[in-house]
């Protein structure tokens, strides 16, 4: 589509990289994986620092990595799964960690690309919770009554549990792992879509005719302002990502009421 | 001249078209009711905060447990548009 003679990108283009090395092997190392191994190391950084000073003051690096921990304990743990779930925390935090560099690199120069905007990575995370939630159901309730608690909700007429337990089925075991993983991927790759668009758009009202350039004054100021905003949502989706884990640890550690 | 152009489509012109143009209905009505959906829940839980001020914390969360939900209809609404269109 030419509108004005401006070619947009395909999406090929904005989220597909060529490997550094390792090109038609198993071990392809792209862009993407790039980032994920940033996120991964950058993450262990920062909390090898905060703990091996132990200052009794904290300070710097200490001071944030203290407020993350508190932040999972109590608004997340305390809110979801109550004291009995603080055994997830090392999990829960390096999940929000992970999941927050990831969609960070998308508004951080030179990288600008959300890892989390490739399917992969989203999906690898839910199948991770997916399998944790499962077995935590399993070991805490025993086989038998997870499923039984999971797939036959209290309070139904019997005649109904012919059209509800293949819903909660559904629902349940192949649903929420889906809409976890599409939930951080599709608001990532939006966001990286909106970025892409406008800095097309500014640069190509720039290199245009003379009349065009006062247009840039709007679509530059957009641009700054949805680089803002994704600062916002690349919070907002680590913590919902983190948050919805629990929320599943914690429904299969104790049977609904 | 318009009509010239419109005459010009080509078959594989027009499937392309056919695919833009549903792929945009596919967000655009995919839209419609999560976006009814989250302005209500986002009221009512402002309301909620607003009766209750030492309850907010607890209203906060769920309200954004329940945005995730409400959201999930229209990022499978973009994703439809995203598949249609360059898939």
């Amino acid at each position: 589509m030419h509108l004005l003679a401006l070619n947009f990108p395909g999406i090929d283009h904005i989220v597909r990289f060529e490997p550094i090395f390792g090109k038609g092997s198993i071990f392809e190392f792209n862009k993407v994986a790039l980032i994920c191994v940033l996120a991964t190391v950058s993450t262990l950084i920062i909390f090898w620092t905060a703990s091996s000073r132990g200052a009794l003051v904290p300070r710097g690096i200490q001071n944030i990595a203290e407020s993350a921990v508190e932040f999972i304990q109590d608004g997340i743990i305390m809110q979801t799964m109550g004291s009995e779930g603080m055994s997830f925390l090392p999990y829960l935090l390096a999940l929000f960690f992970f999941v927050l560099f990831c969609n960070l690199t998308e508004i951080i120069p030179f990288f600008q690309m959300p890892a989390s905007a490739r399917m992969a990575v989203p999906m690898t995370l839910a199948i991770l919770t997916w399998i944790i939630f499962n077995a935590v159901g399993v070991i805490k309730q025993g086989g038998l009554t997870y499923l039984k608690n999971s797939l036959f909700p209290p309070g139904v007429p019997p005649a109904l549990y012919i059209l509800v337990v293949p819903i909660e089925f559904i629902s349940t075991f192949l649903v929420r792992p889906f809409s976890l993983a599409v939930r951080l991927f599709a608001n990532m790759l939006a966001g990286h879509i909106l970025l892409v668009t406008f800095a097309v758009l500014s640069s190509a009202l720039l290199e245009g005719v003379i009349y065009f350039k006062p247009i840039v004054l709007l679509t530059g100021l957009a641009l700054v302002a949805f680089t803002g905003f994704e600062l916002l949502v690349a919070f907002l989706q680590a913590y919902i990502f983190t948050i919805l884990t629990a929320v599943y640890i914690g429904g299969s550690m104790h049977p609904e009421h | 001249m318009a009509l010239h152009l419109l005459a010009e489509i080509s078959g594989a012109d027009q499937i392309s078209f056919g695919e833009a143009i549903s792929a945009g209905f596919a967000y655009g009505l995919g839209a419609i009711g999560p976006g009814i959906g989250i302005g209500y829940l986002v009221g009512q839980a402002v309301q909620a905060m607003a009766r209750q001020p030492e309850a907010a914390g607890m209203v906060r969360t769920t309200m954004f447990l329940g945005i995730a939900f409400t959201e999930a209809l229209a990022l499978i609404g973009f994703v439809v548009f995203v598949l249609l269109k360059f898939a």
